[in-house]
This record gives C-alpha cells, structure tokens and sequence, in this order.
C-alpha cells in the first residue's frame, strides 16, 4: 500500500514509470555500484591482485570464505598464484567498463557524424557513406574486432601491443560499432530534416551547420541513448570476448574476460571460484545495461507499451 | 528484376572490396619472404624470391593476380602449416557448417512460435518468464555460457564430452559427426551455446515486428471486418513481419559464423573458426586473409538470399515501388 | 419509421489514467434507423470516434465502456463476451477508417484480401467467394473488376483504395456500417463519389450508417440526421436542415458561424488580439514596403522530380510536379493558390521564397533580384529577413526541444534585429501580438494546443520582420472554430503591417476568404488565374467550376434534404 500510494504522489510520468519498474531500478542501482566500484577499485579492493610485493603464493587456491577451507581475508577465494579475486574482478571490471564506455564513445562519434552528413545532405554523399557501411554492416561487429585486432597483433611488436592493449582495443571495437549508430542517426536525421521546423530554419537563414548541431541533433538522441547503452552491453561482452581468446588484455592487467580465460584452464581441477565470480559479474555488469536500454527504449516510445 | 540485378551487381562490387581488404592484409602484413625463407637467407636471394613472387610487379597487378588466383580457389601456401590454403579451409569446413545449420535450425525453430507467442499474449506470465529469459540469453557471453555448461554437464555430472568432435558417419551421401550418437552427444553443447544467443536476438526481433505490426491500420481493420484471431495472426500480421525479420536471419547466418569461432574455441572443435584463431595466433597472413574472403562471401551470398525473398514477399519491389 | 437498429442509452466510455479517469463521453444517447445515414459531428476530442469504436468493440487500451448500454436489435453489445462480439464484426456490424492507403494489407491482392472476408463471413467456398468478390468490386465502381482482382493496393489510387475497403466492410453484409471520417484523407472531387457510393449503398440494402466526421459540409450532403458532441457530451440532435439552420444550442450556432463560406467573402471573423502599438512600430521599422508594383514574379517555372522507379542504374525517369508561364504578386496583395492534393501547389509557393530550386525558369523579387542571382551571405540574409513562411502542420513546425521564447529569439539574434538586452522583451510582445500571454515563451512546444502553436509559428515568422509570407496550408490541421480565429489573426496583421502573401490551401472556401487574387493549380499548371470575386462568381475553366461544385457546403444540403424528406 505504502508503495502504491507513493507512486500516485508522483506527477512526473519518468520518476513514475522507473519506480514502477523494480527490474530497471535495481538494474540502474547495480550499474552505478559497478561504475562506482571498479572506478575505484584502488579505494575499495581490499588487495592489490597485481603487485607481486603484495601477494604470497602460499594463499593460492584458497576457497571463498564462507566455504570449508576459506580464509576470512579473501571474500572470493584466491587463484593459482594467490591473488585475490574480489580484488581482481574490481581492477578487471575497471577496464571492461572503460573499454565498453569507451569504444562505444568513439563509435557514437563516427556513426553520428555519417549518420548525420548521411542523412542530412543525401544524394552523393549518402550513396558514398552508406555503401561504406553496408559492408562492414554484413560482417558481425565481433569478427571486425576479431580480426582488427588480429591483424595488429600480427603486425606490431608483442610488448607494443601489449602495452597499448586497452587503447587498440577500444579502437578495435569502437570502429566495429559504428555502423549501427550511423544507420539509425541516419534514418532519423533524413525524417527530421523534412520537418517543418527544419525549413522554417532554412527560411530564416540560419547555416547549416546550426541547423544540424541546434536543432537536429537534439531530435535524435533519443534512439542513440538506447542504442548506446545496448551497444555497451555488446562491447563489453566484445572486450571479454576477446581478452578469452587471447587477444585482448594481457595477463599481467587482466579485464574479466581474461580472469574467466586464467581460470577456465583450471575447471578440471575444481576451483570453481575464479570462474564463477567473474563470470558472474560479466554478465549481471552486461544484463544490467540491457534491461535499463531495453527501460528507456519503451519510455521514449510510449505506444509499445 | 532490375532490383536482383542490381543487387548481384552490389555484391560483386562488395566482394571485390572484401578481396581487396584480404590482398592488402595478404601483401602488408608482415613480411611473406622473411615469412617463407627465415632470417638467414641473403639480401640477393630474398630479392630474387620477391621479384619470381611477383611482389616487385604494380600493385593494381598485384591485386588482379590476387583476384584471378582466388577465383581459382587458389590462397596461397599458409606459413605455419606449409600446405595449401584452400585445401585446409576445404578440410575444416564440414565441422563448421555442420555446427552452423545444427544451431541455425534450432534457433529458427524456438524463436519463431515464441516471438509470436510473446507478442501476442505479451502481457502473460509465460511470455513474461520467455521475455526474461531472453534478456539473459542476449546478454550472457558465449564463451561464459560455453565453461558454464562444461563446469555443469562435463564436470560435475559427467553427463557430456567437453571438448572434440565425436564419430562421423556418412547417411545418404553426406558425412556428418550428427549421424552417429557420439557425435551427437560432442555436438550438443556448442550447438546450445551457439543456438541461445541467435534464439534472444530473432526471437526479441519477431516480438517487436508483431507489436508494430499488430498497431497497424490494416491490421485493425481485418479485426474490424470480422476477421478470426488466428487469420489475423498468421496470415495478415505475420507476413508483413517478414522482411525485417528475413533480413535479420540473414544477418544472423553470418554471425552464427563469426560466433563459432568462440565456440570452437571453448569446446575445442576442430572447424574453421579454430582455424582462424590458429593462425592469428602465428601470424599466418595467407590462412587469415582466405578467411576474411571465405567468410565474405558467405555473407554476400546469405544477403543476395534475402534479396530474392524479399522480391517473393513484397510486391511493392516487384513492382519497383519500394 | 420506427424499426431502431442500434441506439445507445447513457453510454459512458472511460480511460483509466493513474492521475485520475478521463471519461471521453459522458452518457451519450444515440439511435440509428436502418436506411439513414446518421451524422456524429463534433471538433477534436469531441468523443464521436470513440463512439464508433465503442460499437465495434474495438475500443483502444486502456478505454472501456463504464456505463450505459448500446442496443443493436435489442441485444446490449456491452454484455457480450470477447468471442460473441467478435462474432458480430463483420457479420452486423462493419467499419470504415479515415484513411485508406494504410486500411489494406500491403501484401496481399485486392481481390485475395475481400474474397478471404466473404468466404470466411458468409460461408461459401472460395471459387464462390472469388467469384461474389469480382462482382462486388463492380458494385462499388471499380472498373475492370475481374482484373484488378490480381492487384495490390498500392496499384491503387486513394479514392478506389477507399470503395475496396467499403466493399471489404461490407463483404458480411452487415447491418449497422460505421465510417470514420470516410472521406477525410480524400480530394473534395473523389470525396463526393465516395459519399454518393455510402448513400445509394444505404438506400439499396435499408443499412444503418453512422457518419463520424468534423465537416459539417460533409454531413451537410449526405446525413439524414446529426448529432452534435463536444467534450463527451451531446449537445444538440435533430434533422440536419433543422441543425444546421435552426441550432437551437451556442456552441452549435458558433460553430457554424465558423465556417468559411464559399458563396462569398464575408468579414464576420473577428480577431480578439489585443494590439499594442510598440511592437507593431518594431516590426514596420528599417523598411518601406509600399505601391502596387510587382512584388515577386515567376518566370517559366519548371520543377521536376526524379520518380522512385528503380532501374538496374539507379533512379530514372521524372515527372514535371510544376511547369507555369509565369505569376505574380503585387506589394500588399493576398494571392490564393488552390488545387487538390499532388497538384504542386506548394512545390510551387516553396520556389516561390527559393526553398526549393527550381529545375528551369526564375524568381524575381523587386527588392533582391532573381534568386538565382542571390548569392552572397549578406544577400541571403536580407531576402531570408524579407520573406518567411508559415506551415500546415503545427506539431512538425515547431523543434520540440527548444523552449518557445528560445525558438523566438533566435532569429532575431541571428539577423541581428535588436539589442541582445531587449530581446526577451520583444519576445514577449510578439507573443502578445499573436495572442498569447507574454510570459508562455518558458514553456516548451508540446505544452501548447494545436491553435497555440500555429499562433507561435506565425510569431516566429514575425520576428524577422517579413516584408512576404508564404501560408502553406495554414488553417488545415485546426478545427474549424479555430481555423476561423487563425484567418482573422492573419487577415489582421497583413492589413496592419501591410504583408504581401501568397495562400495555399486546398479549400476554396478558406481561400475565399482570404484572397484578393486566386490562382488554381491542376497537374502542376495554373488553369485559371483572376481576381477572386470574379473567379468563384463565375469560374472560367472547367476545372474550376468542377472543383466549385464538388465541394461540400454546409448550406448545400437543402436540396439533397428536401429530396429525402419524404422516405
């Protein structure tokens, strides 16, 4: 009752429609701890995973704590050379977030710009952009990264591509993205700027460069917000994706996919732990950024309701 | 037909772009004489090498030459293995596509009637739990799904191989690992992990299609003039959700490619996607750049299917109306 | 006389809302005889469409019938269960929506679409139901029935999409049809064939017809009888000549003042827009606009569009939208542009203040020069402050991200118009002049109603200080109530501020009204072009007269009524 009665004290429709849905609330919630936790991870680890002064190998294998064997110290348990996974799922977090947040920046900013110019002055420069993009549309953004990133491991020297790991993969999956965006900003650039109000600003003169950035773009962030938050999800499975297959992260700054990979050569010998948690946490990290898209999606577009 | 016509020329077009990606990964990446001959060889005769490899000749040459040769089937020798290209990717290529179509099918199978099922009836408990399930199915990494089902059914219950393609057996002209029990039983994991994330995408896609669809005019007018639920259903409304449906399928086609590299990855199959993984792993420029090609035409093919489907589907590109 | 086949009694339709109920109509009473044509008129929100869809049962979420009862032959709708009432669809009751390119399945033929109703609603065998679905298509006069069988609705043009639907509608053979704004999506020649084909239908089989419309012209020619709503209620009922010439209630008398009359210009629309001297002295400032010489000419005017048929090398083939010899407004005249829809009038009135290129011929303005010519930035900028334009679709014309007083101000500050210090007080008064409170610029575009905004956009065409508007449909998206305050508003303000405008609508009534010269515009050529008393006094070409005489007017209905008197 009490819950009932709060809501229909609330006259603004989105606060509403989010504390009416518990899912998206709790999904919201999850990802701000995340956000917050693993961008902090140095404040709120409670080791150091990757600093050999700070870890004994006499702690390895230990089981999580609350299970026969455990150590009090390590929530998590430990792996094969003592470090603690807790910790190392908070700094492997880090980077998983940052190359997802970041890979789809920089797909945002591309597809936005095609899309944009795309949509905006057709004819040409459209036929040019577009054709560039259904290529790369035909093959699964996971393959573009795949290979991008195999082809630069093959080409550059081992210690270079591991040191510039975090940046060539943000650019790996941030160029495999962006053909989504442009299509979408596109197609609803090319549906704003026959609205009237985009020729009432050509008949007062403005340039077009106003036109586009003050009075379209703001027009079509809407289904790029969507699309961004469900594009993370997507990177980030991308970047753990990789890292799994070995070429993503190095192992000595591992995101969770390279935990899960460390781990999923002991599955046989029973330390179930430094698959799992990790595991775990990919993927409520990854549901969670899809339930709020799919939440905001149906907000902006009242109808499907 | 100028719309298939067109579409063919696109994708000759696409492919020759595809060939051209490959031949400049094929000719720069790294070096093909140091990798052919080693470090030992003198400057005359890694420049002979060159120049009888024809890698002195233009570029526009070059790429011809590259063209000609891969219409042939002919990529080269790959490095690591020392054998021909075409003949290894011709080898692997059955445990893929076996793969491929097991989980393709399935995929089709379970989506459909659920993704009509759930926008139908979407405010029911059933399409509610397949709805939530299929966020998780969507979001879950393959490769995490993949050591999920072994850590569960390889190594707790030992119910199921973990690694490996079981027996072959050949039934009615096609040798398959899914004729025999064996095979089957190895192949039932990567299919399911490959079949789950193919499954959340069509099925949320066909969801969405018929929420759209049914809002329709047309499709509250054949409710208006009498028309049965089930003729609503399946014969107006489905229909017009075929061909962004279509499209996506044959989008999906070639991620299902794309996806079972991890796959075979996680469950040591021996098909192209380990293929490819090896030779990223050694820099194996020629086996990669076939790869790049294959699996290229592979999509344009899938797309020029769904090309000529929607030409069966809409009259209004038969009649050029689109 | 007497043999009610549906009537509605204190029927109550709600929307549950979180924020509190709205109830869409508040215990409405209704009968439909068999053989009549009963009208349901009223402006937007009046409740008249959700009537209709109440009698279907195919009320939209979350609406329900929360009270009262709907009788069809003494059998109340409202007790029946989903699958019974789905039953009567079709079979008793049918339904025609407003707009018929998008009723039909797109991807099934014409013929497959009615023959698939007429099988499944009448029982017959489907060679038999092709067979009745040919001779159906002739009933409703499309030519080349058996033919146009195999097509699909696209092949179609919108007035015989919108007979296919009358005969899927009709293909159960119901009873009771309801036509929802029938002829709304349809030029005025079109729209007249499709009511003459709903009345000799409902003569031919005694069918009960309830005609949703907002045209009073509409019901005017075809009801028998008409009921008036507004806000959910019903204000009025009687014989339509009785209604319309004797509205015994207000809000029907005002209404039908405010319609536009096609016999003659008439001065009764008042502009209640208080005026103040200050921002009419800001908007006359820095121009002379005066004399009677040409304004703005149109040499042979040509303007193409490539056609979307496909080829195997792209696009090709073209047709001409626009091909005129030549036109011209005078400084200070009102130049109407009529014609139906596709007719190229507005491509025309946008090359006219150079938004769209023309493909051969020029625009010449007396104070810029030809447009071609108009190259420079400053020269730009000086035609674009001289000439603006006002559009048909208020929610479209407005960025709906910016606040109002924002959307205001920008084109002042962009042609640097005024201090940046008084800008926001300028707003105010511009504002004020359109009629509305000075202090709503804070508010964002959605938050103001359709007349409100359309007051807006004509105050942001203001702010340049324009010296020519270009109205593009203006008053066709507005209830006719505020359609009249609209034509007053911009009447005044030409005569205040001296504006030369061209006028585009396809109602000869509103052009009428407002016009010193009319131009009509057919297949993108001008056919007959003179001063507006003369033209509808007594038209010229036949075109015109055609168009005149197929327009549907509210006084019209005598004879027609007269006719029908005695059934």
């Amino acid at each position: 009752m009490g819950r009932i009665e709060m809501l229909e004290r609330i006259r603004s429709d989105f606060w509403y429609e989010l504390l009416n849905s518990p899912v998206t609330l709790a999904s919201a919630i999850v990802i701000a701890l995340m956000v917050i936790g693993c961008s902090f991870a140095p404040v709120f680890a409670p080791h150091t995973p990757f600093d050999p002064a700070t870890i004994s190998i006499l702690d390895n294998n230990l089981p999580p704590a609350w299970a026969a064997g455990g150590d009090p110290r390590f929530l998590f348990g430990t792996d094969l050379q003592g470090r603690d996974v807790l910790s190392a799922m908070l700094y492997g977090g880090r980077i998983s977030l940052l190359v997802g947040i970041g890979a789809v920046a920089l797909s945002v900013v591309i597809g936005m710009t095609v899309g944009l110019l795309a949509g905006y002055f057709g004819r040409m420069t459209d036929t040019v952009l577009m054709r560039v993009a259904e290529i790369q549309f035909a093959f699964p953004p996971i393959l573009i990264a795949l290979l991008f990133n195999g082809i630069l491991k093959a080409s550059l020297p081992a210690d270079v591509f591991a040191q510039a790991a975090v940046p060539i993969m943000i650019l790996a999956i941030g160029l495999a993205g962006w053909v989504q965006f442009a299509r979408i900003v596109r197609a609803s650039a090319m549906v704003q700027r026959n609205q009237d109000y985009v020729t009432a600003c050509h008949a007062i003169g403005l340039p077009t460069p106003t036109i586009i950035l003050r009075h379209i773009t703001p027009n079509i962030l809407g289904p790029v917000l969507v699309l961004a938050m469900l594009q993370i999800a997507v990177a980030i499975v991308t970047e753990a994706t990789l890292s799994f297959l070995g070429l993503g992260t190095p192992l000595t700054e591992p995101s969770l996919g390279a935990l899960i990979q460390i781990g999923s050569q002991y599955l046989f010998s029973g330390i179930w732990w430094v698959v799992i948690f990790p595991g775990v946490m990919l993927l409520v990290m990854v549901v969670a950024f899809n339930l709020v898209a799919d939440w905001v999606r149906d907000y902006l577009n009242p109808r499907l309701r | 037909m100028y719309f298939l016509l067109a579409r063919v020329l696109q994708a000759t077009i696409v492919m020759l772009c595809v060939a051209l990606v490959g031949f400049l990964v094929f000719q720069f990446v790294g070096d093909p004489v140091l990798a052919l001959v080693g470090q030992e060889t003198t400057v005359e005769d890694r420049e002979a090498l060159r120049e009888s490899l024809g890698l002195n000749d233009p570029i526009l040459l070059q790429y011809a030459r590259y063209v000609m040769n891969a219409l042939r089937g002919d990529f080269g020798i790959s490095y690591s293995f020392n054998r021909d290209v075409s003949e290894m990717i011709a080898e692997r290529l059955p445990a893929t596509i076996e793969l491929v179509m097991l989980s393709g099918v399935l995929s089709l199978i379970l989506a459909i009637p659920a993704g009509i099922y759930t926008g139908i009836r979407r405010k029911g408990g059933l399409a509610q739990t397949i709805m939530a399930l299929s966020v998780i199915g969507v979001s879950i990494p393959s490769f995490l799904l993949g050591i999920l089902l072994i850590l569960v059914f390889s190594v707790w219950l030992n119910w199921l191989p973990s690694f490996g393609r079981g027996d072959v057996a050949a039934e009615l002209g096609l040798r398959s690992s899914l004729f025999t029990w064996d095979g089957l039983s190895h192949a039932l994991m990567p299919a399911a992990v490959l079949c789950l994330f193919q499954l959340g995408v069509i099925l949320r896609l066909i969801r969405a299609e018929m929420l759209e669809v049914l809002r329709t005019d047309y499709i509250r007018f054949a409710w208006a003039r009498g028309l049965p639920g089930q003729r609503v259903y399946f014969r107006h409304a489905l229909k017009n959700t075929l061909v962004p449906v279509v499209t996506a399928i044959g989008l999906q086609l070639s991620s299902l490619f794309a996806f079972s590299i991890i796959t075979e990855r996680v469950f040591q199959w021996p098909g192209m996607g380990s293929l490819l993984l090896h030779a990223i792993g050694q820099s194996d420029i020629p086996l990669l750049a076939a790869y790049l090609i294959f699996v290229g035409l592979v999509f344009t093919i899938s797309n020029l299917v769904v090309d000529a489907i929607y030409v069966l589907i809409d009259p209004r590109i038969r009649h050029g109306a689109h | 006389m007497t043999d009610i086949l549906c009537k509605t009694k204190d029927l109550k339709i709600t929307f549950p809302h979180r924020l509190g109920d709205f109830t869409a109509v508040h215990g409405f009473d209704m009968e439909v005889r068999r053989g009549e044509i009963v009208g349901l008129i009223g402006e937007s929100g009046a409740g008249k469409s959700t009537i209709g869809n109440a009698i279907m049962g195919l009320l939209s979420h979350p609406g329900k019938v929360s009270g009262g009862r709907i009788d069809l032959e003494g059998q109340n709708l409202i007790d029946l269960t989903g699958a019974a009432m789905a039953r009567l669809r079709g079979r008793r009751i049918g339904m025609i929506f407003q707009d018929p390119m998008t009723s039909l399945n797109p991807l099934m033929t014409v013929g497959d679409q009615l023959a698939e109703s007429i099988a499944l609603l009448q029982d017959l065998p489907m060679a038999q139901a092709r067979q009745m679905a040919a001779d159906r298509l002739d009933a409703v006069g499309i030519p080349d029935a058996v033919e146009r069988m195999g097509q699909y609705p696209h092949e179609f043009s919108g007035g015989m999409r919108q007979r296919v639907v009358i005969a899927l509608a009709m293909a159960g053979n119901p009873d009771l049809l309801i036509a929802d704004e029938p002829t709304t999506a349809l030029d005025v020649s079109v729209q007249k064939q499709v009511l003459d084909l709903i009345r000799s239908i409902c003569v031919e089989r005694s069918l009960g017809v309830i005609l949703v419309t907002h045209d009073m012209g509409v019901i005017a020619e075809t009801a028998d009888r008409v009921y008036v709503m507004r806000h959910g209620r019903l204000v009025e009922t009687g014989p339509t000549g009785q209604v319309i010439h004797a509205p015994s209630q207000q809000y029907t008398r005002d209404l039908i003042a405010s319609i536009p009359s096609i016999e003659s210009r008439e001065e009764r629309f008042r502009n209640p827009v208080k005026r103040t001297g200050e921002i009419d002295q800001w908007l006359l400032e820095g121009h002379r606009h005066e004399g009677t010489d040409d304004y703005v000419t149109a040499s042979a005017l040509t303007k193409d569009f490539a056609t979307r048929k496909k080829t195997f090398w792209g696009t090709s083939g073209s047709f001409r939208a626009v091909d005129i010899p030549g036109l011209s407004i005078a400084r200070g005249e009102v130049l109407g542009l009529v014609g139906e829809s596709g007719s190229g009038k507005s491509t025309l009135g946008r090359m006219m203040i150079g938004l769209v290129q023309p493909s051969s011929g020029n625009v010449h303005y007396s104070d810029h020069g030809p447009l071609a010519e108009v190259r420079s930035r400053a020269a730009r900028k000086a035609l674009r402050r001289d000439v603006q334009v006002v559009f048909q679709d208020p929610y479209s014309s407005l960025n709906s991200r910016m606040r109002v007083d924002h959307i205001l101000a920008e084109p002042i500050r962009f042609h640097g118009l005024a201090e940046r210090a008084d800008i926001p007080r300028l707003v105010g008064a511009l504002l004020e002049r359109v009629g509305l409170p000075p202090d709503t610029g804070r508010k964002f575009p959605h938050q103001f109603s359709g007349g409100q905004r359309q007051r807006i956009c004509i105050a942001r065409a203001l702010s340049v200080r324009p010296r020519f508007l270009l109205c593009d449909e203006p008053t066709s998206a507005l209830d006719v109530s505020i359609q009249a305050e609209m034509l007053a508003l911009l009447m005044e303000l030409r005569r205040s501020l001296g504006l030369t405008m061209l006028f585009v609508s396809h109602d000869l009534a509103v052009v009428r009204q407002v016009s010193d010269r009319v131009a009509v515009m057919k297949q993108g050529k001008i056919v007959e072009c003179q001063d507006a008393e003369p033209l509808f006094d007594a038209p010229r070409n036949d075109y015109t007269r055609m168009l005149l005489d197929t327009a549907p007017r509210a006084s019209g209905h005598k004879e027609a009524n007269n006719l029908r008197s005695g059934i």
